[in-house]
């Protein structure tokens, strides 16, 4: 379970997050949409330690994420992440890719990692792609090799950070169906996304961010059908 | 008859036997600073990349120097003035010293480029797999950098070791030197200055052609 209390974010002068309260269980899949800048992609950083915070706490299965203590290099072995940009290791085949983590990180020997990488590989789709290069594969396959690389760390949570944003609106689909995948397998997972029908149909919960602030959120028939917040239905209105 | 005595004899095999004595020497002074000037370089890139107040204040200004005195300065300077220090080297020593400076000065840069060329957004994603940053530096940024940067550290590397000539003005035998005396001996300085380019062409073309080659396995 991922616990944020009180959370504060400061960038500068810029107050990115302002107070977030929040608790996703495992299996659950939760989406976090709203107006860019509105501070959803720096949450999830703060979920990992990729930024560091100011104020609030940040709790992952009960451990604080950001105390002094914590080993984030363990820690973040349970939260896989997928970026914008696919940021695939252009040095290393596909294959390779996926199975340098499990080895160096986890230490795996070469045939675990090999193995891990070829199951993940396959389970997105990429069965037939192990000796290729990453700039040989399309946009939409190198998302899905971040995808595999991030599961073969085997863990229990997964971040999406607008996975599909850089991607060619034909690549959109073929991502979206792996992480519909994802969701059906039961992994507990958090996609800030732009994708509204994604976050419709694939969701247990939606949240809405507006300037650094979590206004609304709820089952994806009330937060689309019925948004309470007045600027949820300005930002809906707007993306239809 | 008067009998005379020959001051000039002409070029024969045993010369270009010297002449390749001395091109090792060259290759040898060069593939010893050249290697531990890159390992140098290469550290001190990373600590110019890291920018730590203390470490740029005070490497970035020798690294400054190094790359902005003429090489032939620093050499003479180095090797008459070193013993003041306590510090007698001999020619070869004193020019290995400089020369290894000389290319950490030239490599801290290339290797600062090459960390900088590794966008945030991929060190960020291999710490997000739970890379240590030493795990990043040596799995991702090294590899990743040292192939951008890979043609600019070979343009150091030939630099170098056509610079590696002017360790000739301590009095170190090498390809420039040998040549000179040679020069002296038989006064063809055409035919073997040519024959001295020749040898450096010999060392400094394979090396491109192998830099070539990797580039084109790394591209594709």
């Amino acid at each position: 379970m991922i616990q944020v209390r009180d959370l504060h974010k400061h960038f500068g002068d810029l107050h990115v997050l302002k107070g977030i309260n929040l608790d996703v269980n495992k299996g659950e899949v939760l989406s976090v949409i709203g107006s860019s800048g509105s501070g959803k992609s720096t949450l999830l950083y703060c979920l990992n330690s990729l930024e560091q915070i100011q104020q609030g706490s940040v709790h992952v299965d009960g451990i604080d994420v950001h105390a002094k203590s914590t080993g984030v290099n363990t820690l973040r072995q349970k939260l896989g992440m997928v970026f914008q940009q696919w940021n695939s290791f252009p040095h290393l085949t596909v294959l390779e890719n996926v199975a340098l983590s499990p080895r160096i990180v986890k230490g795996k020997s070469k045939e675990e990692a090999i193995a891990m990488a070829e199951k993940q590989l396959k389970h997105v789709g990429l069965g037939d792609k192990f000796k290729h290069y990453p700039n040989s594969l399309s946009g939409g396959q190198q998302q899905r090799l971040a995808i595999a690389r991030a599961l073969a760390m085997e863990p229990e949570y997964m971040l999406f950070d607008e996975a599909t944003s850089a991607l060619d609106p034909e690549k959109v689909g073929e991502v979206l169906d792996t992480m519909r995948l994802l969701a059906e397998e039961g992994m507990t997972m958090i996609c800030v996304t732009h994708e509204m029908g994604f976050a419709k149909e694939v969701s247990d919960r939606v949240a809405y961010f507006h300037n650094g602030i979590m206004e609304e959120i709820g089952p994806p028939e009330q937060l689309f059908g019925s948004p309470q917040s007045e600027h949820t239905r300005k930002f809906l209105a707007n993306v239809r | 008859m008067q009998n005379s005595i020959s001051f000039f004899t002409g070029f024969g095999i045993n010369d270009l036997w010297f002449l390749g004595e001395a091109a090792l020497k060259t290759l040898w002074i060069s593939v010893l600073s050249i290697s531990v000037g890159t390992l140098l370089g290469t550290f001190f890139g990373w600590v110019l990349h890291e920018g730590k107040l203390a470490a740029t204040l005070t490497i970035a200004p020798v690294l400054d120097v190094f790359r902005s005195v003429p090489l032939i300065i620093q050499l003479v300077l180095f090797y008459n003035f070193a013993p003041i220090i306590g510090l007698n080297f001999d020619p070869f020593l004193s020019g290995v010293v400089i020369l290894t400076f000389y290319t950490a000065s030239l490599v801290a840069n290339v290797a600062r480029g090459g960390i900088e060329a590794v966008p945030q957004s991929m060190r960020r994603a291999s710490r997000s797999l739970g890379m240590s940053y030493w795990q990043d530096l040596f799995h991702v940024v090294l590899p990743i950098g040292g192939r951008a940067v890979f043609p600019a550290w070979i343009g150091v590397v030939l630099g170098v070791m056509k610079d590696s000539a002017l360790v000739s003005v301590l009095g170190y035998v090498e390809l420039l030197k040998a040549s000179q005396v040679l020069i002296t001996r038989t006064q063809e300085p055409l035919l073997i200055l040519a024959i001295a380019g020749a040898f450096y062409f010999a060392l400094s073309y394979p090396i491109s052609r192998y830099a070539n080659k990797f580039e084109q396995r790394w591209s594709k």
